[in-house]
């Protein structure tokens, strides 16, 4: 860097008067800000298992994944591999299958998500044409061993269980919605 | 003989465990106070192993000790493999012997033990008692201990190390002699280098020394943060910058030497500050103030000192969460052409009214104690406007706008 450069702006540091120089107000305020904070200021802190953080709004929030039933109790997925090649970490893998039901041609035999290679960014939830797999609000996933954070079908669909309640899919919330106002 | 010998090994475990404890639940006190000054909760959680029982994280320290003993003792291939070894005991072994000199107490009345024992006297609570050099042997460790922060910057073979290493010894030996001259008005006052001495002085006197010499307690105690490379002098080690400085290189149980020794440089400092200035185990109209005790007396001047020392070590900790850090260069001039003036000032002063403010005392009808607090005041006071007025740490190293006529300008392709 060359000083004299005439694209630099040289900004003057405010000059002190007496009181400032002679460092009096400075131990004065950074020992009364200290002790401040020290006796009566309120912790931040959140006591994490115990306590939760607040979700505002959990169906925008990106957490762990869950594959949506339908009425029937059925899995919604086609295997129409959408989300699959939407996925930027290529952490989808699905093996499709003739469907044993009249309303689809495919339905997934395997359904593997590496929660561990995931990075949450929602494109699967956005690719999706059926709204069959989802992003829920769960955070805090912890596992034994990379194996067991490969999550299967089964396990997605009772992520679906445990949060159906708290965040309903699209279409029920649309109709929800939709009840509100006549 | 055999006795002295059980007196002095019961003294040494006494103080050895105690510092050792009290250095361990330090670091606990240290990380509750700088949470809380950050609005977090800090350490809460730590308590029994393999229960549930928490006991607001005072578990913490064991946890610490153990998971330091039991971490890899691992070597760089780089480093210095002899000064390695030998820089962090330096540094620990010189920080645990100052406390050799340093009572903790008073005297216990004699007579406690049966009379063929021989040790009738009263028991003096220090380690070595009538070390007659008493401050020059702490200075003299304090000394060495520079060479553990030295050697340990160099043994690692680390740039990061070796600048902390580098700053550290710079910086230390500056502020040894602003030390030392804080400490000379003290004792000019006593007349002796022995701290029981000094603390008697300041007993019988009545009025400490904080109050007589503020300009040396001020000198002394910057001085003092400086030693102990506590913030806002915290340049030897200066996470930002330095990843810790001078053991950057360090991992287990030699870190936690050093660790160990910088807490007790740190104690060392709060016990000195409080016997020289503070009075020590003296408080007015509580601890009395002849050598003759008794049991009260004797525990309480105890538990008077120890309250005072852990109140300084308290400021010590909150100071490092109130002021900013000191430039490299501030640091230098503040202890070249600050310091060091001001602890001469104090020097000349306390020298000028030992010689002749008995005279003047009587002479204004004063009591010798409020005459002498008043100059105190006046002279650091003055020193204090005078030393604003001058402001040498204010100079500044930006890069000058407009070259000076004499300096020829340099041509920015050939560097």
């Amino acid at each position: 860097m060359n000083a004299e450069d005439s694209k630099i702006r040289w900004i003057e540091p405010p000059r002190l008067g007496m009181l400032g120089k002679s460092y009096l107000m400075l131990f004065i305020k950074g020992l009364t800000t200290a002790l401040r904070h020290l006796f009566f200021h309120k912790k931040t802190t959140l006591q994490s298992p115990e306590e939760r953080h607040e979700i505002v709004d959990p169906v925008n929030y990106r957490g762990v994944h869950r594959l949506n039933k339908d009425e029937q109790g059925r899995v919604k997925c086609v295997a129409c591999f959408l989300c699959a090649t939407a996925c930027p970490a290529h952490c989808i893998d699905i093996v499709a299958e003739p469907s044993p039901w009249p309303d689809r041609e495919k339905y997934p035999k395997v359904f593997n998500i590496d929660e561990l290679r995931c990075i949450y960014c929602g494109m699967c939830e956005q690719a999706c044409p059926v709204e069959a797999i989802e992003l829920t609000s769960l955070y805090d996933l912890t596992g034994a061993s990379r194996e067991e954070m490969i999550f299967d079908k089964e396990k997605l669909l009772s992520v679906f269980d445990q949060t159906k309640d708290r965040e309903p899919m699209p279409s029920k919330r649309a109709v929800a919605a939709s009840g509100d106002s006549p | 003989m055999l006795p002295i010998v059980v007196e002095a090994l019961i003294k040494i475990a006494l103080v050895i465990g105690g510092l050792m404890t009290a250095a361990a639940y330090l670091v606990l006190g240290e990380r509750w106070i700088a949470a809380w000054i950050q609005d977090r909760l800090g350490p809460n959680r730590t308590g029994i192993p393999l229960t549930k029982i928490r006991m607001f994280g005072l578990g913490q320290p064991l946890a610490d000790g153990v998971k330091f003993l039991f971490k890899a003792e691992y070597t760089p291939a780089h480093v210095d493999k002899g000064l390695y070894f030998f820089a962090p005991m330096t540094i620990f072994v010189t920080a645990i012997a100052v406390f050799a000199v340093i009572p903790f107490g008073s005297v216990l009345p004699g007579g406690i033990f049966p009379s063929s024992w021989g040790v009738q006297q009263p028991i003096k609570l220090v380690i070595a008692p009538g070390v007659d050099v008493g401050m020059l042997f702490i200075f003299a460790m304090g000394s060495i201990a520079v060479y553990g922060v030295v050697l340990g910057g160099w043994a690692s073979n680390s740039k990061y190390s070796f600048l902390g290493g580098l700053r550290s010894s710079a910086q230390l030996i500056a502020y040894e002699l602003p030390l030392g001259l804080g400490i000379l008005g003290v004792v000019l006052a006593s007349g002796s280098l022995r701290l029981d001495a000094i603390m008697e002085q300041q007993a019988q006197n009545g009025a400490w020394n904080a109050f007589v010499q503020p300009l040396g307690m001020m000198v002394f105690c910057v001085a003092a943060f400086a030693e102990a490379g506590r913030m806002p002098f915290d340049l030897p080690e200066c996470e930002q910058e330095l990843i810790g400085g001078y053991h950057t290189e360090y991992f287990a149980i030699k870190l936690m030497m050093y660790l160990v020794g910088e807490y007790l440089h740190m104690v060392a400092a709060a016990f000195l500050i409080v016997i020289l200035f503070f009075g020590g185990w003296h408080f007015w109209g509580l601890t009395g103030s002849d050598s003759q005790v008794t049991w009260v007396e004797a525990i309480l001047r105890i538990v008077v000192l120890n309250v005072k020392v852990l109140g300084v070590i308290f400021f010590f900790m909150v100071a490092r969460w109130s002021w900013a850090r000191f430039r490299y260069d501030q640091l230098m001039s503040l202890a070249w052409l600050v310091m060091l003036p001001l602890g001469m000032v104090n020097v000349a002063y306390v020298a000028t009214w030992e010689e002749y403010g008995e005279t003047w005392a009587q002479s204004t009808h004063l009591s010798p104690q409020v005459a002498m607090a008043v100059c105190g005041w006046a002279v650091f006071l003055v020193s204090w406007y005078v030393a604003t007025k001058l402001s040498p740490p204010m100079s500044d190293n930006h890069p000058r706008l407009q070259p000076e006529a004499d300096v020829v300008p340099v041509d920015p392709v050939k560097i």
